[in-house]
């Protein structure tokens, strides 16, 4: 029995798997530069993220009847994952990574149909329901102890954090977005508060309380710029997500610099460099067109500006792609490429005489 | 129009070029093989109709079958011999299904019928070379196989203002244009020119692929001082397709479900160009091509000037053989070609390679899920959104894939290529065109069926009022008779009472 083969009989050297893989090597350098900075209870609560989402989504599939090798092979569970650690913070408990992992590739992911099916990004969906769910543990943060500087923790310390009941004394430290909304709820302004808090190279560098993989930006930027470089992804999303922060910035703090944060401390802080590169650009729930892509990033930009300056929370990444997400069907609905030989309304070229 | 606009193609993808394979290795000619098998449906339109019989000793060049219809070409015998056979034959075709074909037994001489070429074929009339080109059997050589004269006659009515030779070749391993233009480029702008003159086009692009250097300084040369300008195009599949070029070269789209005659535009491959000198400066009709023979399976590929009807096998064998195994045999490029399931099935007019590919060239990944990445929308030339199609055709939802511009689909296959989820996004294209033709064949037959139902019923009713009619008025007359008669009767008795009171 012969089978009916069909053209092209060539195909590009690309599969799901090579995507996904390229993907986690451009999160590396982040991610080193993150255990190195926050020590042994980021590598700890990195391990745990993975393994529960591989472990997670492995029985999810056996429960389903589905192929378990290849789902887990593809490296999307794992990718998941890896974006979900990131933007934990790093002194979290085990059970914080554990949980959010399997809501991420469970709940997010898989309840919806798996791979390609889901309607929210499976990372920043798990981290909406932690932050909700588990508010203390999750705006709890480190200041940067560099490994094997004085006063990291050691191994054994490392382990007493993710996986103990142990408090750290390191731990009374704020994120900027964070310190700033403090200070506006005891009614101080920018101008008393923010003096000393910013400074762009510390922030660019990351060596700064945040999220495990937040903080150090240009790390981010540089994975962002390979990505764009092997046509993983385009630069509408990313550039227009910035933009969406930038330009609000700029007119705000413009008008009232006591009350509205600049362009820089927006740029550099919190999630928006990750989202916009590693977020925004999740192929799953993101529009199909670079047009739409644009739409979604300026749409995923605006409405992180708008929950940080105006929102109860002091970042709003996570809540403006959720929200984007719902909208990119109806972005693809209306923004769609033209069509060779028709006009932008689908009615065929006019013939034009002469 | 500037050069930004020009020169540009939407989406397009890169594929492995692997022209290098064939390129250097100058035309060589294929050994005349013992029997060629050439079929009567070698171009698009009806079949041509064999005007031989078998036992019929043929010369080469002498027609065997005639041209049917608006739309066909007739088939000439490509060498000298006798007609063994007019029958099925396998076709290159996926199904292999066989079409009516004429089997030569080659004499070996390979003697050519007299033919008596004009002394200047310039001086021929646009009607006149339009008319031997139809003649010589020349039908579109990049592939397509539409009967060149009919398009030069079409085009001659709704004036050219643009002739565009399509030198692209952009399918890989394919370099048989590469190699034409290389080797024979002044035949090659001879029959441009003839082109030119049967349409009166005041304008000539050759659109040649950046990544043939030597053949775009070939045709340069050779185009020196005829007005005939040689463009070369940035390499990027799918650059030889026909809207494809026109855009690139003249910023124009064809308006959709239109022609390239709507805008004033004739594409032909430069390979017919090189078919039309053949014909009206030497008055032989086309019965050979230029065949790239390639692959990864194939020992020495290269270019061969092939007789139509030669079997694919015979061209593979003259190439070495094949060092391995071959994974699949494919008849044209690997991103539009066909794959051959029977290697005997016979070169046509449209063939422009013979390809036997390597497991590894072919790849051939079981399919995953849809990550909606997109790459199938950056990659489409058309601007369709082929993930989206994808999944309507799955859930059946034809309709909706047409509204998404299935119907403006050139199944380049870009999409599939590049689809990091080895989704066979042209196959699923060619299946919901394939289903939908046939949905409005049945359609309209049901049409006609019922057109025919109501003529008969209107016809019996005619009928049967007529019947009516015919009896009402044979009763009225015998009713109108018996009533003279009667009348008559009465007349003659009362004529014969009265006759008796006179008498009385």
């Amino acid at each position: 029995m012969t089978t009916l083969t069909h053209s092209p009989h060539a195909h590009a050297p690309i599969s799901i798997g090579k995507v996904m893989a390229t993907v986690m090597a451009a999160l590396v350098p982040t991610t080193l530069y993150g255990f190195w900075l926050y020590g042994w209870p980021a590598i700890f609560l990195w391990s745990v993220a993975m393994a529960s989402a591989l472990l997670g989504e492995a029985f999810i599939l056996r429960i389903q009847g589905r192929a378990v090798r290849p789902a887990l092979l593809d490296g999307s569970g794992a990718l998941t994952a890896w974006l979900l650690a990131l933007s934990l913070p790093p002194f979290a408990p085990w059970w914080v990574a554990m949980v959010g992992a399997l809501f991420a590739v469970v709940i997010a992911k898989q309840v919806f149909g798996g791979l390609g099916q889901n309607v929210f990004n499976p990372a920043m969906a798990a981290r909406v329901m932690l932050l909700i769910s588990f508010p203390f543990e999750m705006t709890l943060w480190a200041a940067p102890t560099p490994l094997a500087s004085a006063g990291a923790p050691d191994f054994m310390q490392g382990l007493a954090i993710t996986f103990g009941a142990a408090g750290w004394d390191a731990m009374a430290s704020a994120s900027l977005l964070g310190h700033v909304k403090t200070e506006f709820s005891r009614g101080l302004d920018l101008i008393h508060s923010f003096p000393g808090q910013f400074e762009l190279a510390t922030a660019a560098w990351g060596s700064r309380a945040g999220s495990l993989g937040e903080t150090a930006t240009l790390f981010i930027l540089a994975g962002g710029l390979f990505l764009i470089a092997r046509r993983i992804i385009t630069w509408h999303a990313p550039v227009a997500m910035l933009l969406g922060v930038a330009i609000p910035a700029l007119i705000a703090s413009g008008i009232d610099p006591a009350r509205f944060l600049g362009v820089w401390p927006h740029l550099l802080s919190g999630g928006l460099m990750l989202g916009a590169f590693f977020i925004a650009t999740d192929p799953v729930t993101s529009p199909n067109t670079g047009a739409g892509q644009f739409v979604f990033g300026l749409g995923c930009g605006l409405l992180t500006w708008v929950i940080r300056s105006f929102g109860g929370y002091p970042e709003g990444v996570a809540f403006a792609v959720l929200l984007m997400n719902a909208a990119a069907p109806v972005i693809d609905r209306y923004v769609k490429p033209r069509i060779y030989g028709r006009t932008r309304k689908g009615a065929p070229q006019p013939v034009k005489e002469g | 129009m500037n050069l930004l606009s020009r020169l540009k193609l939407r989406g397009g993808v890169h594929p492995v070029g692997r022209k290098e394979l064939s390129a250097e290795a100058p035309i060589c000619t294929l050994p005349l093989p013992e029997r060629l098998f050439v079929s009567l449906q070698q171009h698009i339109g009806a079949p041509a109709s064999a005007v031989v019989a078998v036992g019929d000793q043929v010369l080469k060049g002498q027609l065997i079958a005639a041209s049917q219809g608006m739309v066909s070409a007739p088939v000439h015998a490509p060498t000298s011999g006798r007609v063994v056979a007019i029958g099925d034959y396998p076709a290159p075709h996926p199904s292999g299904l066989p079409v009516p074909t004429i089997t030569i037994e080659a004499d070996g001489d390979d003697h050519w019928l007299d033919f008596d070429p004009p002394a200047d074929p310039m001086a021929l009339s646009p009607e006149e070379i339009a008319n031997r080109v139809g003649a010589a059997g020349i039908v579109g050589l990049g592939g397509a196989a539409f009967p060149s004269a009919v398009k030069l006659n079409l085009s001659r009515k709704s004036g050219v203002t643009t002739l565009i030779m399509n030198g692209g070749e952009c399918e890989p391993y394919l370099t048989c244009d590469d190699r034409l233009m290389r080797d024979h480029p002044r035949a090659v702008v001879a029959g441009i020119l003839l082109i030119q003159r049967a349409v009166a086009a005041p304008q000539v692009l050759v659109g040649i692929e950046d990544n043939k250097p030597e053949a775009i300084a070939a045709m340069r040369v050779a185009a020196t001082g005829t007005g005939v300008q040689i463009v070369p195009v940035p390499s990027m599949y799918p650059m030889g397709s026909e809207k494809q070029l026109i855009q690139a070269l003249t910023g124009k789209e064809i308006p959709a479900g239109g022609r390239a005659a709507d805008i004033g535009v004739l594409v032909h491959n430069v390979g017919t160009a090189y078919a039309v000198h053949e014909a009206l400066s030497l008055g032989r009709p086309l019965v050979k091509r230029i065949v790239t023979v390639s692959g990864g399976a194939v020992s020495v590929p290269r270019n061969l000037e092939v007789l139509i009807g030669t079997p694919a096998q015979a061209l593979f064998d003259f190439c070495g053989g094949y060092k391995e195994v071959p994974a699949r045999l494919v008849m044209g490029g690997p991103m539009m070609g066909q794959e051959m399931t029977n290697p005997n099935v016979p070169v046509i007019k449209g063939t422009s390679g013979v390809l036997a590919l390597t497991n590894q060239e072919i790849g051939r990944p079981s399919p995953a899920a849809c990550i909606r990445c997109s790459t199938c929308v950056r990659a489409c030339p058309v601007g369709l959104l082929p993930l989206e199609m994808a999944a309507h055709i799955r859930i059946g939802d034809l309709g909706a894939a047409v509204d998404l511009g299935l119907k403006d689909c050139i199944a380049c296959g870009s999409c599939s290529y590049v689809c990091p989820a080895h989704i066979p996004l042209v196959h699923y294209f060619n299946y919901a065109k394939g289903d939908l033709s046939a949905k409005e064949r049945a359609k309209l037959k049901q049409e006609a069926t019922k057109k025919l139902a109501e003529a008969r019923n209107e016809r019996m009713d005619r009928i049967a009022r007529e019947r009516a009619e015919a009896a009402r008025q044979r009763a009225a007359k015998k009713a109108a008779q018996e009533a003279a008669k009667k009348a008559a009767k009465k007349a003659a008795a009362e004529a014969k009472s009265q006759e008796t009171e006179v008498a009385a």
